[in-house]
């Protein structure tokens, strides 16, 4: 049925607008109408910016006027069971994501070269990567269990500072500290984990939060062990013994290659690729073990779950651990591949990165992570390359990141609370698969 | 003697629960027969679901105890035994006597084996029926995966131990006259289909004692009709014993072998059908007379 | 003996400020049941509202104790308008709609909020360097205790203000939700939302209006921040907050005394700590508080025990 728009409705919207204007006005009046700065004599000034105050009232005043008129013509669609165009590309996406990144470093050596492509595969490829098998092993916690884990990279920062350890004090190689930096992460998952998941969740999300801050502290702290703010050598990733270097014990000069700085990329490429398929591999295998089962089952009704003899503590702590395993797996390539470690990698903000991804990309769907991944730091990272970007707004694009993070998170609660990819495909079936639209996967109380 | 008398299941004794300063049940005692359906009624408010609470663990009792009887051993002796010792259990050759009270509910579920269903449904509504099902027979799977490790590795037992579980669950949609549906979502189901499923749930973690909060709430006359078939049918195929909640005298009295009646938290009355629908403090009860007017309203009711 | 006096001082002070912000985190989690991450975001506005305010006014007036005076009456008034009008539209815009969504939905909202304030704060006000100071402000003491060592405890004019306008801001509050409808209406939505609605409460005003208060005395809060500490980062949200949600948790999530004394409390622990300890982990002294009070006696201090509904 299709409301007509008549007089009264455009009345209605001008009048919206100019509360919503009015409103803004009032409400950034001190926090964008006057700025306080230090000028290059370190005096306290202050500047009036009535331009970019009206300008922002106006936009907000617009915005309303949209979403009023928006509101009121409307056609009155049933939102419930729909499956958006999104999820249902979705299946044709896989194996175009698998492809590309098995075959990203090769797609870059041929289009541009091994000097400019060496960029490319270092602060896009693996760096998105590696973002990738943090939100794979977020979303088992977060998407798949339904806890809201605020320290994740607690966990990460507990791998990376293993492998350091171990490797300082002990001698271990990247391929011997990696099994103990996973480890490691699980067994403070658990230690965390088994005392905290007996209470209700959003007392889960601000212990990790708290737990995230005390391993950052201690990071920073302990100068002893850590380094503390000046940081911590650690031994750069060999290829099982052979050390990405131009000398004769080399990489290059074992397989006869000359020596180029785009090996050691390749390698570190190919290293967190395998890591990460390992992640979604074993997560799509435990998805179908009763195991995975129970986690979907208690993020829709944890009492249904404890009526049916599910112990909902260890099964939590199973999926708390598993994620924090994989969260120090990538710490441990994290360490590998920077070759240096202080305590700023390890802040609150990775952790609200790493959750931004899994809920954009889809809670409980392992596209949507690859795809969030590939826009947040993929495409944060491009518009850094342009600076015309920066002269149009006026503003350094990557201080943009979080507030645009942030204001996309409250969005995507508001939109697509279940995120871009919101269906589930079920884990088994009778006689035929369908996936389930993300209206009906709720997650229960208690 | 009455079978809940000679064979009992579950005995319930001086069960009493408090919240801060209200007494929802005040030292309850009553039995349930193997292989009885034994319903527990009550006006609004009288401590029913409190009751279901404390049996299937999420309410621990200020006080009393709660029997529950595996297999043939003697009743009285497991219970003595085990409230002495100090562990919630007692085996024996013949069986076992477990103390829920001392219970956390997932143990009750899994070792007691006391199966529940809600009085608000409690689906997982975005999980298709047969995943709703499978997720009923965790603790089995769980158990021939080798807790996830042989799963992971894709070991045989877990192999055959999953089909056989598919082929349950499709046994008990089947009965529940949902096979067709097995692959949609739970949420999409109609209310009374998916109370259906809630019992078929409850049942597929091989219960002794099944309790089901208002198994009958808003279903149609033919609705609650095949719902009394397929309680039989769970008492006699199944040999599980089923302990109701329900306010739907109909179900109530045609299906029971045994009720139970709670007035705020009090047991009224106890006897089989005939008895409790001519008990004057039952009648009472339910139409809120005083005492003194009793004979006239028994006279009313009767008449 | 001084020194202790000194550290008891500093730790009500800074205690009166954290009790401010619980507030907050503890009536919008009775009303609504939810953790409001960006409270501490809106402390922390609270607080640049004030800074810019008080350089404002300062530089127009000098710096008498009279101009002093105004400009920090003026501070209050906008940073309390100002905030509970910003929480007001938080509330509306970005949890409201989330009510009866699935459970991590506001929680997630809130959190991204929380980034959102923050770094709004940091794009257009802290575009050279990432904190802002102003000259001290009331700088007198009166001496308290001088002990053997020559160790003098100083009880500074800005410590007495802090304690003042805490107990003012607080008498105001319990005023509010004690004896007023208001109160009564707060009261019963926390028992039962839908039944406080068919009563004829107005729920949705009831828990905007809680938004409100929880802003504004957040706001005070970050005008005695201001003053307390004479600087303030855009970044100063999250680390104080976490710190007054613990202050809540401690005292029993859902008890507005024991918002107010977790906050005492958790001022004591961090200035004891940072005293007698050492000042590098008294962050971690705080957030282990929050994790040991959670494992061993979750209801806090004066909260009542939950009963599941099942």
């Amino acid at each position: 049925m299709k409301t007509p728009l008549h007089k009264l409705n455009w009345l209605n919207a001008f009048k919206e607008a100019a509360i919503a204007g009015a409103v803004t006005f009032t409400l950034f009046s001190v926090l964008l109408g006057i700025n306080i700065y230090q000028n290059s004599n370190n005096d306290t000034m202050i500047r009036l910016r009535p331009a970019l105050l009206v300008g922002f009232s106006l936009f907000a005043a617009a915005l309303r006027f949209c979403i009023i008129l928006k509101q009121s013509l409307q056609l009155q669609v049933p939102a419930h069971k729909k499956i958006g165009w999104f999820e249902k590309v979705e299946p044709h996406l896989q194996p175009i994501l698998v492809g590309l990144m098995a075959f990203f470093p090769i797609i870059m050596l041929g289009l541009l070269g091994g000097q400019a492509s060496t960029k490319w595969i270092d602060n896009y490829g693996i760096v998105i990567m590696i973002y990738i098998m943090l939100g794979w092993g977020l979303n088992i916690v977060v998407g798949l269990a339904g806890l809201l884990d605020l320290g994740y990279v607690a966990f990460y920062a507990i791998g990376s500072y293993t492998y350091a350890l171990l490797a300082q004090h002990y001698g271990f190689s990247f391929w011997m500290a990696l099994p103990v930096a996973g480890v490691m992460a699980a067994l403070w998952g658990i230690m965390l984990g088994f005392p905290v998941l007996r209470l209700r969740g959003d007392y889960l999300a601000v212990v990790t939060m708290a737990f995230g801050e005390i391993i950052r502290a201690v990071a920073v702290n302990w100068r002893e062990l850590t380094g503390g703010g000046a940081g911590i050598n650690v031994p750069k990733i060999t290829f099982f013994g052979l050390p990405f270097n131009a000398n004769e014990d080399g990489f290059a000069a074992y397989f006869g290659l000359e020596f180029m700085p785009i090996h050691r990329s390749i390698f570190l490429y190919y290293v967190i690729f395998t890591l990460a398929i390992i992640t979604a591999i074993i997560t799509i295998k435990l998805k179908k073990l009763p195991i995975g089962r129970a986690w979907e089952a208690l993020r829709e009704d944890e009492i249904a779950c404890r009526s049916l003899g599910i112990n909902t503590r260890n099964t939590k702590l199973t999926a708390f651990a598993i994620g924090a395993m994989f969260g120090g797996l990538a710490g441990a390539f994290f360490g590998a591949r920077q070759g240096f470690l202080t305590p700023e990698s390890f802040s609150f903000e990775e952790s609200v990165l790493i959750l931004a991804t899994v809920v954009f990309g889809g809670m409980g769907s392992l596209t949507g992570v690859v795809l969030a991944s590939i826009a947040l730091f993929g495409g944060m990272e491009i518009l850094r390359e342009f600076s015309f970007v920066e002269q149009l707004i006026g503003i350094d694009p990557n201080r943009l990141r979080m507030l645009i993070v942030g204001l996309g998170m409250v969005l995507m609660m508001l939109w697509k609370p279940r995120g871009l990819i919101s269906t589930r495909t079920p884990t088994v079936f009778l006689k035929q698969k369908k996936s389930i639209s993300g209206n009906l996967v709720k997650e229960g109380h208690g | 003697m009455q079978n809940w008398q000679s064979d009992p299941v579950l005995c319930v004794e001086h069960l009493t629960m408090r919240f801060g300063g209200l007494t929802a049940v005040k030292s309850l005692s009553f039995d349930v027969g193997r292989g009885d359906i034994t319903a527990l009624i009550g006006p609004n408010g009288a401590g029913k679901t409190t009751v279901f609470n404390c049996i299937t663990g999420f309410y621990k009792p200020t006080e009393g105890r709660i029997g529950l009887r595996h297999g043939i051993i003697d009743f009285d002796i497991g219970k003595q035994a085990a409230t002495q010792s100090s562990s919630y259990v007692t085996h024996s050759a013949g069986g076992a006597v477990y103390l829920l009270e001392r219970m956390p509910d997932h143990l009750i579920a899994k070792q007691a084996k006391v199966a529940r269903t809600f009085q608000n449904i409690r689906l997982f509504a975005g999980m298709t029926l047969i995943e709703n099902l499978m997720v009923a027979q965790h603790n089995a799977l769980m158990l021939a995966s080798n807790f996830t490790f042989g799963g992971l590795l894709g070991f045989k037992t877990y192999t055959t131990a999953e089909r056989a579980a598919k082929e349950k669950a499709a046994f008990w949609l089947e009965k529940i006259d949902l096979l067709d549906r097995a692959d949609m979502p739970a949420g999409d189901l109609p209310y009374g289909a998916q109370r259906r499923l809630e019992i078929a749930r409850a049942m597929c973690t091989d219960p002794v004692l099944l309790c089901l909060d208002e198994p009958a709430a808003g279903l149609n006359p033919r609705e609650s009709a095949d719902l009394n078939t397929l309680l039989r049918s769970i008492r006699s195929d199944h040999g599980t014993s089923i302990l109701l909640i329900e306010h739907d005298m109909s179900v109530v009295m045609e299906v029971s072998d045994h009720v139970v009646v709670l007035d705020y938290g009090i047991k009224i009355s106890d006897g089989t059908p005939d008895f409790v629908k001519s008990d004057p403090k039952v009648i009472a009860a339910y139409l809120g007379v005083d005492d003194d007017e009793l004979e006239g309203a028994e006279s009313e009711v009767s008449a | 003996m001084a020194e202790f006096v000194q550290y008891l001082i500093n730790g009500i002070t800074l205690g009166s400020i954290y009790g401010l912000i619980a507030v907050g985190y503890t009536m919008v989690f009775g009303i609504i049941g939810m953790v409001n991450f960006a409270h501490g975001e809106v402390f922390m506005i609270g607080a640049v509202t004030a800074l810019i305010i008080y350089v404002a006014v300062t530089s127009f007036m000098g710096t008498t104790a009279g101009a002093v005076f105004i400009a920090l009456m003026l501070c209050l008034v906008a940073a309390i308008l100002l905030t509970s009008l910003l929480n007001l539209i938080i509330e509306k815009v970005a949890y409201r709609p989330l009510r009866g969504s699935f459970r991590l939905a506001p929680l997630i909202s809130a959190l991204g909020m929380s980034y959102a304030l923050k770094n709004f704060v940091n794009v257009f006000q802290y575009e050279y360097g990432s904190n802002k100071s102003v000259p001290s402000i009331l700088t007198g003491h009166v001496s308290i205790i001088t002990d053997a060592n020559g160790f003098e405890a100083v009880l500074n004019y800005k410590n007495i203000l802090i304690m003042i306008v805490t107990a003012i801001m607080l008498g105001i509050f319990w005023y509010l939700v004690q004896k007023t409808p208001l109160g009564r209406a707060q009261r019963s939505c926390e028992q039962d939302r839908k039944m406080a609605s068919l009563l004829g409460v107005d729920v949705n005003r009831t828990i905007a209006i809680t938004f409100a208060i929880g802003a504004a005395l957040a706001a005070v809060a970050g005008v005695l921040y201001l003053v307390f500490y004479s600087s303030i980062s855009y970044n100063d949200g999250t680390i104080p907050g976490l710190k007054a949600f613990t202050a809540a948790v401690l005292g029993g999530i859902g008890s507005l005394p024991g918002a107010v004394l977790g906050g005492l409390l958790i001022g004591l622990i961090e200035i004891m700590w940072s005293g007698y300890v050492s000042s590098d982990y008294k962050d971690v002294a705080v957030f282990s508080v929050l994790i040991i009070v959670l494992i061993i006696m979750p209801q806090g201090i004066l909260g009542k025990p939950e009963v599941e509904k099942v």
